[in-house]
C-alpha cells in the first residue's frame, strides 16, 4: 500500500480536486450511460407493446366489425 | 468452411444475434468491473509517486484510457460502417450508430480529465496542443455523425450515410492530426513525461492497461445494449419482435 | 469525357448566372464578416495585420458554407439528379463538374474580393499577394470537401446546420494552412512549404470527393 493515511489518499498531494474531480465526473458519466439505456430499453419495451397491443385489438375489431357488415347485408 | 461461413451469416442477423447479446452483456459488465477494479487499485493505491508530477499523475489511469477509447471506437464504428455499406448487413450499420454516443462520451471524458490535469501540471486547463485539439475535432466528428443519424428518418438511409461520414472522417483523421500538429506553437510534448515510456514504472503501465482493457468492456457491453435497444426499435413490426413483446408479458 | 465535364459546367454556371442575387449576396456576406472583426476587436493595426489571415479564411469557410446547400438542391427538387445518377457516364465526374462550377461561382469571387478587404487590415503587399493566392488554391478543396456534405445533408431536416456542422471540421487543414502560409509570409519563413500542403489538399479534396459525394448521393436518391 502506497498510502500511509486515509486523509493523505484524499489530498493527492495537494492535488486532489483535479484528481477526484476527474475521478467523480468519470464515474458518474461511466454510471449514468448504462443507467439511462436500461430506463430508455425500459420505456421502449413498454411502448412497442402498447402498439402492439393497439394492433391486436383493431384487427380484433376489424374482423368483429367485418362479421357484423356480413350480418347486416342480406343474403341474396 | 461453408458450415462457417452460414454460422456467421446466422449471427449477421438481428432475431439471433439478439438473445446472443443478451445473454453477452453480463459477462462483459463482470469482466468490466474486474478489470476497472483492478486497474484503479493498482493506479490509486499501490502505484508509486510520480517523480516529476507528484501525485497528480494519477488522472493518467483515467484519461489515458478515455483517449485510446475515444479513438478506437471511432475505428471500429467506422469498420463496421463500411462491412455494412459493402455487403449491406444491417447489422453492422446498427453496432455503428450503438457505438458513436459511448464514443463521443470517451471523447468527452478524455477532454474533461485532461483539463484537470493540465492545470496543475501545465498552469492551465487548455493549450491548443495538437493533441488536445485533434481530441476536440475527434468530438466534433462524432457529434456530426450522430446528428446526421438522427435527422435521417430512414434508418436504411441514416446508416449509409452515417456510413459515408464515418469513412470520410478515418481518412481524415489523419491529415487532421498533423495539420493541428504542423500548426501548434506552443507544444507542450517535453513537459509530458508519457511520452517517454521507459521512465514509467512497470505498475503505473500495468494500472493503465488495465484501466484501458476495462474501458474495453465497458465500451463492449454498452454498446450492445444499445444495439439491441436500436434492433427491438427498428425491427419492431417483424414476428421476432411481436413473439419476444408478447413473451415478455 | 471532357466533354461531359463541360456541359456540366456550363450548365451549373448558366443556372447560376439566373440567380446573380445568390452570388452578390454570398460575396456581401463575406465583405460584412470581415469587416465586423475590426469593429469587434479595435482598430490597432499591429493587432488587426496579425488577425488578418485567420480572419479572411474564416470568412471564406463560413461565405463557401452558404452557398453549399444549393449545390445539388435545385437538381434535386426538379428531378434532374436522378436523371444524372440514372445516366451511363459516372456520377462521379458529372459531381466533379458541379464543384467545378460551384468553385468558379463561389470560390472565385472571395479570392478576387480577398486582396481588397485584406488592404482593411493593412496587410503588406507580399502577405496580400501570398493571401491571394492562398485562397486561391484552398478554395476549390472547401467546395470539393463541402460537396460530400451538401449530398450527405440532401433533403435532410435542419440540413444547413447540419451541412456546417459535418463540414466545418473537415475544413480545419484547409484553414490551418491556407492562414498558415500568410502568417509564414508575414514572419519571413516564406509560404512554399504550407502552399504545396494547401495544393495536396485541393488536389484531394477535388479528385478524391467526388467518388463518396456520389455515393451519398446514390444514397439519398434511394
Amino acid at each position: 500500500m502506497h498510502w500511509n493515511s486515509f486523509a493523505e489518499f484524499l489530498a493527492m498531494g495537494n492535488h486532489g480536486l483535479y484528481v477526484w474531480g476527474s475521478v467523480v465526473v468519470m464515474a458518474v458519466l461511466m454510471l449514468a450511460e448504462p443507467m439511462l439505456l436500461m430506463r430508455g430499453r425500459k420505456t421502449l419495451v413498454a411502448r412497442l407493446k402498447r402498439q402492439l397491443r393497439a394492433e391486436q385489438a383493431e384487427t380484433l375489431a376489424n374482423r368483429s366489425a367485418s362479421r357484423q357488415s356480413r350480418r347486416n347485408t342480406p343474403q341474396e | 468452411m461453408t458450415d462457417r461461413v452460414i454460422n456467421w451469416f446466422k449471427y449477421a442477423s438481428p432475431q439471433t444475434f439478439y438473445p446472443l447479446a443478451g445473454k453477452l452483456i453480463p459477462w462483459f459488465w463482470a469482466l468490466a468491473a474486474l478489470f476497472g477494479i483492478a486497474g484503479l487499485v493498482i493506479g490509486f493505491l499501490i502505484a508509486p509517486t510520480d517523480a516529476q508530477q507528484g501525485e497528480g499523475y494519477r488522472i493518467i489511469f483515467l484519461h489515458v484510457p478515455a483517449s485510446w477509447m475515444s479513438m478506437f471506437l471511432y475505428l471500429v464504428m467506422a469498420f463496421w460502417a463500411g462491412i455494412g455499406l459493402a455487403f449491406n448487413i444491417r447489422l453492422s450499420g446498427m453496432m455503428a450508430s450503438a457505438l458513436a454516443p459511448t464514443g463521443a462520451l470517451f471523447a468527452f471524458l478524455s477532454l474533461w480529465t485532461g483539463a484537470l490535469w493540465g492545470k496543475p501540471m501545465w498552469g492551465t486547463w487548455w493549450v491548443w496542443d495538437a493533441r488536445l485539439t485533434s481530441e476536440l475535432i475527434l468530438l466534433f466528428l462524432y457529434i456530426g455523425f450522430i446528428a446526421l443519424q438522427a435527422a435521417i428518418d430512414d434508418p436504411r438511409r441514416a446508416d449509409k450515410a452515417g456510413a459515408i461520414l464515418a469513412l470520410v472522417g478515418v481518412v481524415n483523421i489523419p491529415i487532421i492530426y498533423f495539420s493541428v500538429k504542423w500548426w501548434n506553437t506552443l507544444h507542450q510534448g517535453a513537459s509530458v513525461s508519457l511520452t517517454k515510456a521507459p521512465s514509467m514504472a512497470a505498475m503505473m503501465l500495468w494500472g493503465m492497461l488495465l484501466c484501458a482493457l476495462g474501458c474495453w468492456m465497458y465500451s463492449i457491453a454498452v454498446g450492445l445494449m444499445r444495439v439491441r435497444a436500436i434492433m427491438l426499435e427498428r425491427e419492431r413490426h417483424t414476428d421476432w419482435v411481436r413473439e419476444l413483446l408478447a413473451g415478455k408479458e | 469525357m471532357l466533354i461531359l465535364l463541360r456541359a456540366v459546367i456550363g450548365r451549373d454556371l448558366r443556372l447560376a448566372m439566373r440567380r446573380q442575387a445568390d452570388i452578390v449576396a454570398a460575396a456581401f456576406f463575406f465583405i460584412i464578416v470581415v469587416s465586423l472583426f475590426p469593429l469587434g476587436v479595435g482598430p490597432e493595426p499591429d493587432q488587426l495585420r496579425r488577425m488578418a489571415p485567420g480572419v479572411l479564411w474564416v470568412a471564406a469557410l463560413l461565405a463557401t458554407m452558404l452557398s453549399l446547400p444549393r449545390l445539388f438542391a435545385d437538381d434535386h427538387r426538379d428531378g434532374t439528379l436522378e436523371q444524372l445518377a440514372l445516366a451511363p457516364q459516372p456520377l462521379a465526374l458529372i459531381v466533379l463538374g458541379k464543384v467545378i462550377a460551384h468553385w468558379l461561382v463561389a470560390g472565385l469571387p472571395l479570392v478576387v474580393l480577398a486582396p481588397v478587404l485584406g488592404i482593411q487590415f493593412d496587410l503588406s503587399q507580399d502577405a496580400l499577394a501570398v493571401l491571394t493566392v492562398s485562397l486561391l488554391i484552398g478554395t476549390p478543396a472547401l467546395s470539393g470537401i463541402g460537396a460530400i456534405g451538401a449530398a450527405l445533408t440532401l433533403g435532410v431536416r435542419g440540413g444547413g446546420v447540419l451541412l456546417s456542422l459535418l463540414v466545418l471540421p473537415l475544413y480545419i487543414p484547409v484553414l490551418i494552412f491556407g492562414a498558415g502560409a500568410v502568417d509564414a509570409t508575414v514572419s519571413g519563413l516564406g509560404p512554399q512549404a504550407h502552399l504545396s500542403l494547401l495544393g495536396a489538399l485541393a488536389l484531394g479534396g477535388v479528385f478524391f470527393a467526388p467518388w463518396p459525394t456520389a455515393a451519398a448521393l446514390r444514397v439519398a436518391l434511394e
